[in-house]
């Protein structure tokens, strides 16, 4: 997270901790594991009041963000979303509002200004078996003055309680991107297990599905360029939530150490688990490091941007999942409780890791960049 | 100019990039490669010693060296955002890579820090200019991570000092001019409080300097035998036995090193060994399209970034006093370790010519000899281990360990058998 927020950021970030302290503590996540939904509508629409849905949009569509940079700004939201193991579409509902603000006609103002004030949510149906980071095999077909979509997108994030979904598909080599309003004819929505307990996922199925030919955001066949931002930006808030995922396990475990005694001393006066903190610190204070520089260089367009989300998503999947599984041994037998606060970064932490590319694809994706392979 | 008088950083990129297209040659990998890893000659190395002076001598007539540095000094009273930009427009170009550690960090910022004036004007011009090139005398052969336990002692007569003792891995002591050199005052106290900082040249009566040859071949480190070296009390630096007030922060600027605002370094340039990316090496060893290859030129990578945006952001935590000094350990490790995954990467990528090569290998020639010196990243300015001490107790506030040498004499500390000689 920012090491040096302005005033305003920092009293941003911490609104946002209070109210999640206050409303989605430990215990009603726990309780969250049997809701079908997730989260609850009006917690929803109070974190929007406090800014969650608006820092990507821009001020002519009812946005703003407080510092000029929306992203940086969303990171301490997601910061504080993993820290707290917050309920909620965060990602999907800025991506979806970004897509919108930046992408979106007319047509798509008053869906954006019920995603803005938090009385709906709009979901993004991007990845799919296989496709990597791309646009994927959905088809999207004009046919006289309608959209006909067929494909299957998963996991996508809080489908089933979405009004809409943005959906990402390929018009011949080109991409395109439509908003379907839940209920369309020909929309399944299948829900999938996972390992978080408020997130919900879901395979939306489209079989020819038909929508008004407004329904495009932005133009057929030319939305890469958006998608590949808003992929950018999926990767950063990601990235930060998982950095406040390992904060908070990190906290918890230098705590523990201090005040559990074995043999009569403090775990943390040994030296092998000291400077296993110490290792751990160094993956703790690096993956601030490289998430900020992430949400920087996309919020700046900066040409190394594509790099830094695909370093950041690595890094922080790779050693963030670590950390939190060495914290789990350190706490010992009660690291794998239900009862226990641990898992519930942990399962966080997991859930970030494996989507939006895992920390494999994304090396793939780094060497891609570094090393084009020109004879294959 | 801004209203502080201070050049705009900006301004400034564009004045140091035009003078370095039109003043510097372009940097060539490979002679770096065999000054670093030891494949130089003696009469190459010098040679290039020399052209590094020149090329001090070029930057202090430019405007261009110490730019962190005070003007009373003969620096440029810039920031760190014009260091920042100067680094970043010598990118691919020769510097004085050689000059840097321990020359300006540790040395310079020490004296910076605790010398006296006179010592400030005497020597700081000197360093800038390229006219002095100073070592660090730390480490003793009795001792590499217990720095403070220093036994090379130094004896008052008068006006003077009488030093004697042993003291090693000082780089490249044998093409330098000064030192800085950290040495025990007083038996009778604990170790932390009889300690006492002196400089003096290298090359006189009473300095005895010998390379050691590193597995690799290198001979750049050296070690150095005081016999009664005779250094005058105004070449001391800060109070008699308060020499470990000096030496707190002298390490902090050694770990801080890649950082330091009083450092030259070019992205991407190290002074560690290599003379290619991982993904020059794939391409030498005609592995490229391998796709755990791939894996572990994607891994490198990330570490690369990684380990460069956290020395960011503890140089800027420092600065701003967001982050303790103490947390130049976490850089430190962090660059350790990924050091040494980055040699073990490289390594493997090389396949068999890692075990045999030749020299028309490219970039995967010599790596299996790297990879031999690989822990050399997590040794050499501060084991890691230290660092994670460093980290738990002084960073998290974990208890210190457990030893047998606080509020006891010095004297009376237990030494090993290996420890050589024992107090007079």
């Amino acid at each position: 997270m920012l090491l040096e927020p302005t005033s305003d950021q920092e009293f941003f970030r911490e609104n946002t901790a209070k109210f999640l302290s206050d409303q989605v503590p430990p215990g009603e996540i726990r309780r969250l594991r049997d809701d079908p939904d997730g989260f609850d509508a009006d917690y929803w629409r109070r974190g929007a009041e406090l800014g969650w849905t608006s820092l990507l949009v821009d001020e002519a569509h009812g946005g703003g963000s407080l510092s000029g940079q929306g992203l940086i700004d969303l990171t301490l939201v997601a910061y504080e979303f993993g820290r707290h193991a917050a309920p909620g579409p965060l990602l999907s509902t800025n991506v979806v509002a970004s897509a919108l603000s930046r992408a979106g006609g007319e047509e798509h103002g008053t869906v954006l200004d019920a995603v803005l004030a938090g009385t709906s949510t709009a979901s993004w149906c991007f990845q799919e078996r296989l496709a990597g980071l791309t646009a994927g095999a959905l088809e999207i077909r004009v046919e006289g003055d309608e959209l006909v979509l067929s494909g299957e997108k998963r996991p996508v994030e809080h489908a089933a309680q979405a009004a809409h979904l943005l959906v990402t598909g390929r018009s011949g080599d080109g991409a395109t991107q439509v908003l379907v309003p839940a209920g369309t004819p020909g929309l399944t929505i299948r829900p999938m297990h996972t390992v978080d307990l408020a997130r919900r996922f879901s395979i939306v199925r489209l079989d020819a599905v038909r929508v008004p030919l407004d329904a495009v955001v932005g133009t057929p066949g030319q939305a890469a360029e958006q998608v590949e931002h808003q992929v950018q930006t999926a990767l950063v808030i990601l990235c930060a939530e998982t950095v406040g995922t390992m904060q908070r396990a990190f906290d918890m475990t230098v705590e523990w150490a201090f005040d559990r005694y074995s043999f009569g001393r403090p775990l943390a006066s040994y030296q092998e688990l000291k400077h296993r903190f110490a290792d751990m610190k160094s993956w703790l204070e690096a993956g601030h490091a490289v998430a900020d520089a992430a949400a920087l260089a996309v919020e700046s367009r900066a040409p190394e941007a594509n790099e830094l989300v695909s370093v950041a998503k690595a890094f922080v999947g790779q050693y963030g999942g670590e950390l939190i599984q060495d914290c789990v041994q350190i706490h010992g037998g009660i690291g794998v409780t239900f009862d226990h606060d641990l898992h519930l970064f942990l399962r966080r932490a997991t859930l970030d890791r494996a989507l939006m590319g895992t920390p494999a694809e994304h090396r793939q994706r780094i060497a891609a960049d570094l090393a084009p392979q020109e004879d294959r | 100019m801004a209203a502080d008088n201070i050049e705009d950083p900006e301004a400034f990129r564009q004045r140091a990039r035009s003078w370095i297209r039109s003043n510097l040659e372009l940097m060539d990998r490979s002679v770096l490669a065999a000054a670093l890893g030891g494949g130089a000659s003696e009469e190459t190395e010098l040679a290039g010693i020399r052209r590094e002076r020149e090329i001090q001598r070029m930057f202090f007539d430019a405007g261009f060296a110490g730019i962190c540095m005070p003007r009373e000094y003969g620096g440029q009273g810039l920031t760190p955002a014009h260091q920042r930009a100067f680094n970043e427009e010598l990118a691919g170009y020769e510097f004085p890579h050689r000059l840097q550690a321990p020359n300006f960090s540790p040395c310079a910022a020490v004296i910076l820090d605790f010398g006296t004036e006179e010592q400030k004007r005497r020597h700081i011009p000197a360093i800038l200019k390229g006219e002095e090139l100073w070592m660090q005398l730390l480490s003793e052969p009795g001792g590499g991570s217990d720095v403070a336990a220093a036994q090379t002692t130094a004896v008052r007569d008068g006006d003077e000092w009488v030093l004697n003792g042993s003291k090693i891995w000082t780089t490249g002591a044998w093409w330098s001019d000064w030192g800085l050199c950290l040495a025990r005052t007083n038996w009778d106290v604990p170790k932390h409080r009889g300690l006492t900082v002196f400089i003096f040249p290298l090359h006189r009566e009473g300095v005895d300097v010998h390379r050691i040859e590193m597995l690799n071949g290198s001979k750049e480190f050296c070690q150095e035998f005081l016999t009664d070296l005779r250094v005058p009390d105004t070449d001391r630096v800060g109070e008699v036995d308060e020499g470990w007030t000096v030496g707190v922060r002298w390490m902090f600027h050694e770990r801080m090193l890649y950082n330091s605002p009083l450092v030259t370094l070019p992205p991407g340039a190290r002074f560690t060994p290599g003379s290619g990316s991982p993904a020059d090496v794939a391409r030498d060893a005609g592995v490229l399209a391998d796709s755990h290859v791939r894996d572990l030129i994607g891994e490198a990578r990330v570490l690369d970034i990684a380990g460069r945006e956290l020395q960011q952001r503890i140089a800027q935590g420092v600065r701003s006093g967001r982050i303790s000094d103490q947390g130049a350990a976490i850089a430190r490790l962090f660059g350790g370790v990924a050091g040494a995954r980055t040699r073990t990467i490289e390594f493997e990528i090389a396949g068999a010519m890692g075990g045999a090569w030749t020299d028309d290998d490219g970039a995967a020639a010599g790596l299996g000899v790297d990879f031999l010196m690989r822990q050399a990243a997590c040794i050499g300015g501060g084991t890691t281990e230290m660092a994670r001490n460093v980290i738990s107790e002084r960073v998290l506030g974990m208890p210190r360990e457990r030893s047998s040498d606080r509020d006891v004499p010095f004297r009376e500390v237990p030494r090993g058998p290996s420890a050589g000689a024992r107090s007079r």
